[in-house]
Parts: structure tokens; C-alpha cells; sequence
């Protein structure tokens, strides 16, 4: 991609970086989900055990 | 501890003859840097003046550290005390990386004897290395006196012990501000060669990428070496330390996929902002979709379905590919896309010599550690001090 002035840059890459934060904010809602899905807090207790 | 005898085994084992033999080989080369200088063991130029002892012995053993402060912030600032167990380790582990850190700089420093001048004759106060060299001469010293209780507990000098725990919070405090400050800075040290730095490794948010991958590679250690001593050093852990190793592996990967998969998403911002798309159709871009994916994702998913999972082989095995993924990142960045455009005649590549006095530094923190772990209480309560801390 060519740009022919500054603006142009700065809008294609700021453009593309915010467009990356939101797919990697929802994303990884999905991937903390996916992760802590399953918990148990099965160590949570040990202290008190 | 679990049964108290250790097995009658003969002192010249194969581990032990192999270590031997690099230590004598690596004493021999010691003797050479420092009576023939620098110029006899390396392939350092001017053009290439950091070598492996920098990108390898310096930055790989900072991050690699960096359990030290992870996981004494996660139970004295963070209250997890269920990780308490793991904090003993780590510390030792990221005390021994700090001193052999330093060990391995004196190599590399052509007048080694004036290590401590920017501290004391020459500051430099508004450079990097300044930082780098502040922050790690002070953390070396938080880590000394984290680790003394183990040594004091040993040689039963309480008071000196009672101390050197009193000082925990405090310490652990000062901890995580001097590693924030120093791992990003060593990024840091290389925003300063924007033109020598291959675009796809270069990025102005080279501070922030350091510091966030110490994260897993500090937590990746600390299960990768839990995962060594319940199998070879099972005999010296307590019921405690065996009954929470389960709940370190599974935590610290959960701990360690979430960082890993901002890690990953920010490094692709970094490439959107500065508009390095163009770059990942090259060569070099493939290697860096190498480290990405097979280095940052795959360990990334890895600890992710073994925490879900509750899969503790699956986490020490993704230890490993973290590990081997920080080692890889730092060597591009200091030398793989350092330099890139030169020829490659007036490339860097290490001798034999530099890579066999590395191995000797690595082989030498081994021993060390193994001598810790074997004759003080880490990996287990000392019995005059049980639940003092």
C-alpha cells in the first residue's frame, strides 16, 4: 500500500491497530472463557484443609 | 521431606564426568579471555560488538529470571498463598541467574575491573545501560537477602534470619519495581538501532514487549524446574511442596497462556502501527511467523487447554517450548535480525570458544543450583522453622 502523505499513514496504521485492539479485546473475552471454563477452585482451600 | 535417605549412588556418574569435563574446558578458555583478551575468544567486531555473551548470557538469563519476581508478587502483593511453595525455588533460581548474569558480563567487558564505575565514577544517568546496570545491581542485592533466609535457616543464625524475613513485603515490593524497570530496558537497549534491527523485531514498544514476555518466561521456568525436582529431586521436597505442585503447574499456566495470548496480540499491533504487512512476505517474515505461531500461540494454547484441562504433563511441556521461545526471541532480536543488511561476511557468528564459555556459565549455575537444592531447605521447610514464613 502506498500513501501520499502522513495523514494517509497515519490513518491506514492507527486505523489497523484499533481494529486489532477490538478483535484482540473480544478475542480474548473468548480465551478466558475457554481457559478458566472448567475451574473448580479445587486449591482455593488447601489453606483451610 | 517424603523419606530422608537418598540413594547410594557413586559421585562419577555421567551427568557429573560431563560436567567436569566442560568446567575444566571452560576454566581453560576463562584463562584465556582474561590473560590474551577479548579479541582471542570471539568474533566480536565493531560492527557486531554484543555477541552471544550478550544476547544469550545477559538477556535470556534476565528474562528467564524473572520467576523471582512473578511469583514472589503473586503471594506477598497478590495474597495467593496457595503458590507459597514455589516461592523458595524461584527465588534461588532468579538469584543464581542474576549472579551469573553478572559473572558472564565480566567476560564480555573489556575492562571488567571497572564494572562498578557507572555507579560510582561515571553515572550516566539519562542512558539505558545506566538503568539496566542500576536496576540490576540492586535486584541482585533484593535477591541476595530474599535468599539468605535459606542459608541462615542452615547455619541456625536466627536472629540474622529473623531479618532477612522481616524485610519480605519490602523487598518484594522493590523487586517488581526494579524488574519492571530493567527487563523492559534491556528492549529498550535496542530502540537505539532502528536502522540495524531488522522492521518485523524493531518496534517502539520494544520496552513493553521485553517486560511482557519475561512474564510467562519467569513462570515458564518455575514450572519447568518444578516439573525437574519432583522428578529428581523428589526425595528432598515435603509433604507441602509435593501437595501444592499441582496447584504452581496449573496456576502459573493459567497465569502464563493469558500473558502469552496479550503478548501475542500486541506484537501483532506493534507490526500494524509501524506497517510492516510487506515484511512477513519475505524470508525474514517467515521466520518471524515462526516465532509468532510456533513460539508464542502453540505455547500460548498449550497452557491454555492444560490448564482447562488440568493437565500438568501438557504445562511442563509447554514450558518448554516458552522457554526455547524467549531464548529465540532474544537471540533475533540481539542477533539473528540484529545487523541484517550487512553482508554476510561482516555477519556475526560466535566461535567455538564463546559458545563453549556460555555452555560452561550454564553448566556452572547447574551445579550451583543443584548444590542448593541438595544441601538447603528450598524445596523443603527447615524443621526449627517450620511455618516461620
Amino acid at each position: 500500500m502506498e500513501f501520499m502523505t502522513l495523514h494517509d499513514f497515519m490513518f491506514w496504521t492507527k486505523g489497523m491497530a484499533y481494529v486489532g485492539m477490538g478483535v484482540g479485546l473480544v478475542a480474548f473475552v473468548a480465551f478466558w472463557l475457554f481457559v478458566s471454563e472448567r475451574d473448580v477452585d479445587k486449591f482455593a482451600d488447601t489453606e483451610e484443609e | 521431606m517424603s523419606h530422608h535417605t537418598t540413594p547410594n549412588k557413586t559421585f562419577w556418574t555421567p551427568a557429573n564426568i560431563l560436567t567436569a569435563v566442560i568446567l575444566a574446558i571452560g576454566l581453560a578458555l576463562t584463562v584465556k579471555r582474561f590473560t590474551m583478551g577479548i579479541g582471542s575468544v570471539t568474533n566480536l567486531t565493531d560492527d557486531n560488538p554484543w555477541g552471544i555473551w550478550i544476547g544469550f548470557d545477559l538477556l535470556c538469563g534476565v528474562a528467564l529470571a524473572a520467576g523471582g519476581y512473578t511469583t514472589s508478587a503473586a503471594v506477598y502483593l497478590f495474597g495467593m498463598k496457595k503458590y507459597h511453595s514455589a516461592v523458595r525455588p524461584a527465588i534461588t533460581t532468579a538469584f543464581l541467574g542474576y549472579a551469573f548474569v553478572v559473572f558472564a558480563l565480566l567476560y564480555d567487558l573489556g575492562r571488567y575491573y571497572r564494572l562498578p564505575y557507572p555507579l560510582t565514577i561515571y553515572p550516566g544517568p539519562t542512558s539505558f545501560l545506566f538503568e539496566v546496570g542500576l536496576c540490576v545491581a540492586l535486584y541482585l542485592t533484593v535477591l541476595a537477602i530474599e535468599f539468605s533466609p535459606a542459608l541462615w535457616e542452615t547455619l541456625r543464625w536466627k536472629k540474622l534470619r529473623f531479618w532477612a524475613h522481616s524485610l519480605t513485603l519490602v523487598l518484594t515490593i522493590f523487586g517488581v519495581v526494579l524488574s519492571t524497570l530493567h527487563q523492559s530496558s534491556l528492549g529498550g537497549l535496542y530502540l537505539l538501532a532502528p536502522s540495524k534491527l531488522h522492521p518485523l523485531w524493531y518496534s517502539p514498544y520494544l520496552t513493553l514487549f521485553f517486560f511482557l514476555s519475561s512474564i510467562p518466561a519467569g513462570l515458564s521456568m518455575v514450572i519447568f524446574e518444578g516439573g525437574l525436582s519432583h522428578k529428581f529431586l523428589h526425595h528432598k521436597m515435603d509433604e507441602t511442596h509435593i501437595k501444592e505442585a499441582p496447584g504452581v503447574t496449573l496456576g502459573f499456566a493459567k497465569a502464563a497462556a493469558v500473558v502469552l495470548f496479550a503478548y501475542f496480540n500486541l506484537k501483532w499491533i506493534g507490526v500494524a502501527l509501524d506497517n510492516n504487512w510487506h515484511h512477513l512476505a519475505t524470508g525474514w517474515g517467515t521466520w518471524f511467523l515462526v516465532e509468532m505461531f510456533g513460539f508464542v500461540l502453540v505455547p500460548c494454547l498449550m497452557y491454555a487447554v492444560a490448564a482447562r484441562e488440568q493437565n500438568q504433563k501438557l504445562a511442563f511441556y509447554a514450558s518448554i517450548v516458552t522457554v526455547l521461545g524467549i531464548v529465540l526471541n532474544r537471540l533475533n532480536i540481539s542477533l539473528v535480525a540484529f545487523n541484517w543488511q550487512l553482508p554476510s561476511e561482516l555477519r556475526y557468528v560466535p566461535s567455538w570458544e564463546e559458545i563453549m564459555i556460555t555452555v560452561f556459565i550454564v553448566t556452572l549455575e547447574i551445579t550451583v543450583l543443584r548444590i542448593c537444592l541438595n544441601k538447603l531447605p528450598i524445596l523443603h521447610e527447615h524443621p526449627e522453622f517450620k511455618g516461620a514464613h
